[in-house]
């Protein structure tokens, strides 16, 4: 086994439904989880309606995988990120948005919500730092 | 090839893997053939990690990778089933794979 840790940075910007990408993008980011890299997951732009609570997708006939993004946690994915600026142009706060809880199932440290709402410095320099960025 | 298993007559379709083509065909009766198709005789323990599995797809709308599964079991259940030894006694070809299927949920997410 390799034992380089890589940086990733996968960034979701587009809405959740009328394309693929942001199912994809979700499957992508669970998979590559059992991988052991340092992950991190950006919501942008359109994306940010990704983890908007409330979704109802009985009248467009998808599956609603919004409550797919709660086991973000569960697969170790600890650093989730939400652009604020593209919440504030779509009319959005944090409160509009779900939860995401964190266990370390080992030393039973937790954390109630790990999805992070930051300015766009920090995106920049979480680019920067990022080995690795998928852009979906 | 569309292939079928005959649960108490009714023929239920599944994918080449053996996974349910349709989760809405679940019952009870899928898992007893599944299981008896790869021979195992379902107990009490078995049971309880399908209806687990059935719960985290309501819940969350996936079925877990095997080491999701392991940590949630553990989280529910406690530590001495929530450990891979346990659970690949109970389901030899795989908790995640194998357990999925007899639950009649897909293939599970970052199965590798």
């Amino acid at each position: 086994m390799s034992e380089i840790v890589k940086k990733f940075l996968y960034l979701n910007r587009k809405a959740p439904y009328g394309t693929i990408y942001a199912w994809e993008a979700l499957e992508v980011i669970l998979i590559g989880a059992a991988f052991d890299q340092e992950v991190s997951v950006l919501f942008l732009d359109d994306g940010v309606y990704q983890l908007t609570k409330g979704q109802d997708t009985s009248g467009i006939g998808m599956k609603n995988f919004s409550p797919t993004f709660r086991t973000l946690g569960d697969y170790e994915v600890k650093n989730v990120y939400v652009d604020r600026d593209s919440l504030a142009a779509r009319g959005l706060t944090q409160d509009d948005l779900v939860q995401i809880a964190w266990e370390d199932f080992d030393t039973e440290e937790e954390v109630e919500n790990i999805v992070e709402v930051i300015d766009s410095a920090r995106v920049r320099e979480l680019m920067d730092a990022s080995d690795v960025v998928f852009s979906f | 090839m569309a292939d079928t298993i005959d649960v108490n007559g009714k023929q239920i379709a599944v994918d080449e893997e053996g996974y349910l083509a349709n989760l809405n065909d679940w019952e009870p009766g899928v898992a007893e053939v599944m299981s008896k198709q790869d021979n195992i005789e379902l107990t009490d323990e078995h049971w309880d990690i399908i209806k687990f599995l059935r719960e985290y797809y309501e819940e969350y709308q996936i079925a877990p990778a095997v080491r999701v599964l392991t940590k949630a079991v553990g989280k529910k259940m406690g530590k001495d089933k929530g450990n891979s030894k346990y659970l690949y006694s109970l389901f030899p070809y795989g908790p995640a794979k194998q357990a999925c299927r007899f639950a009649g949920l897909p293939k599970p997410t970052g199965c590798v």
